[in-house]
């Protein structure tokens, strides 16, 4: 059965490959048109930033609501069902050796963080420069958090991110994204057209106008949903029992 | 025609469509499907290469420099982002089905209505 699928996919996929341009000699219209205008249309040497919010924006803000959506159906399937309470886990093996966390861990996730936020933070500002962006350093931001997790306690983590404001961040990326778009059609501009000064420089970080701010904005999208993801399975796992507290 | 990155797409989906159809646990499908997804990478970036290239970045190379498709990029960038966030839903899910019925075997599961 399955090898009859495999054989008939076998078979599209020969008379799709068909059609396809050798590797290494891409012919297609956009990118080597794209290639010639891009940086001095928007003053930004990261090409893959300008596609990403700039030529093909629109498809970008509908990819963020996707990661909004599966962030918050992440939430809703694991909320807390009927018949299920919260408390801490109680060890029922009292007499085992349980190791601590060492000192080493400890120490170097501590370490790690401050470091992490930094660089988390370049990326998702330089997303005109170089290859990054806010997609990458969302999601960097986002393991800071989950270093202090394996720093300290569940509940310093919970402390640390509390959901009320995790949820407002991701909101506030996800609506900072469609508003910098909006605000082009008040003035008469098509929506999400590159309405800031675009600076003078290429690849500095003060240039490409909207590319810029939208990367950040999508750096506090990423950033928040993916620590909303971490901290439901975590308060799946830690917190969420069966049968009450 | 150089066709040996087709023939890795066509290996990436075709393992990880055969882990899918024969797995009897939830999480390994859903690992499996991650599989099948990343050779849609492989795909696009091999799309969009161009021999001797260089990465569609101009910060210290001269601007019209030969550089391999920024859009396929572009794509592949946002893949990844969706993959990710989307994994997190369906093990979600596999949890919560876990913890209905007791059992991540797709077949047993099956038996079950919601």
């Amino acid at each position: 059965m399955f090898f009859a699928g495999a054989a008939g996919l076998v078979a599209f996929y020969l008379w799709g490959l068909l059609g396809l341009p050798g590797f290494g000699n891409y012919p297609g219209p956009y990118g080597p048109a794209i290639l010639r205008v891009a940086v001095a249309q928007t003053q930004a040497t990261g090409v893959v930033s300008a596609v990403n919010f700039e030529y093909r924006g629109f498809d970008t803000v509908g990819e963020e609501f996707i990661l909004f959506t599966a962030a918050a159906g992440t939430a809703i399937v694991l909320r807390m069902l009927r018949g299920e309470g919260e408390r801490s886990p109680v060890d029922e093996a009292r007499d085992r050796d349980a190791p601590p966390t060492s000192n080493a861990v400890r120490t170097i996730a501590l370490l790690f963080t401050g470091p992490v936020v930094v660089v988390g933070w370049w990326l998702a500002s330089h997303a005109q420069t170089n290859p990054s962006g806010g997609f990458q350093g969302g999601v960097v931001l986002a393991t800071a958090f989950i270093l202090i997790y394996l720093a300290g306690a569940f509940l310093t983590f919970s402390k640390l991110s509390p959901t009320d404001v995790t949820d407002a961040v991701e909101a506030a990326g996800a609506g900072g994204f469609a508003a910098v778009g909006l605000a082009a059609l008040f003035t008469g501009l098509p929506y999400l057209y590159n309405y800031l000064p675009l600076g003078q420089i290429p690849g500095a970080v003060s240039s490409s106008g909207t590319i810029a701010l939208i990367s950040f904005f999508v750096g506090l999208e990423v950033a928040a949903a993916f620590l909303l993801i971490v901290s439901e399975l975590l308060e799946q796992t830690l917190l969420i029992r069966h049968g009450g507290r | 025609m150089q066709v040996f990155p087709f023939i890795v797409v066509a290996w990436i989906i075709g393992v990880g469509l055969y882990g899918i159809a024969t797995s009897r646990n939830l999480i390994h499908q859903i690992v499996c499907l991650i599989v099948v997804q990343s050779s849609t990478y492989v795909l696009l970036l091999g799309v969009g290469y161009v021999t001797g290239a260089v990465a569609p970045y101009f910060y210290d190379v001269p601007v019209h420099t030969p550089a391999v498709d920024p859009v396929v990029q572009a794509l592949a960038l946002t893949d990844v982002v969706v993959e990710a966030a989307v994994t997190a839903l369906l093990l979600a899910i596999a949890i919560q089905a876990h913890k209905r019925f007791g059992t991540l075997d797709p077949h047993e599961l099956a038996e079950f209505k919601g």
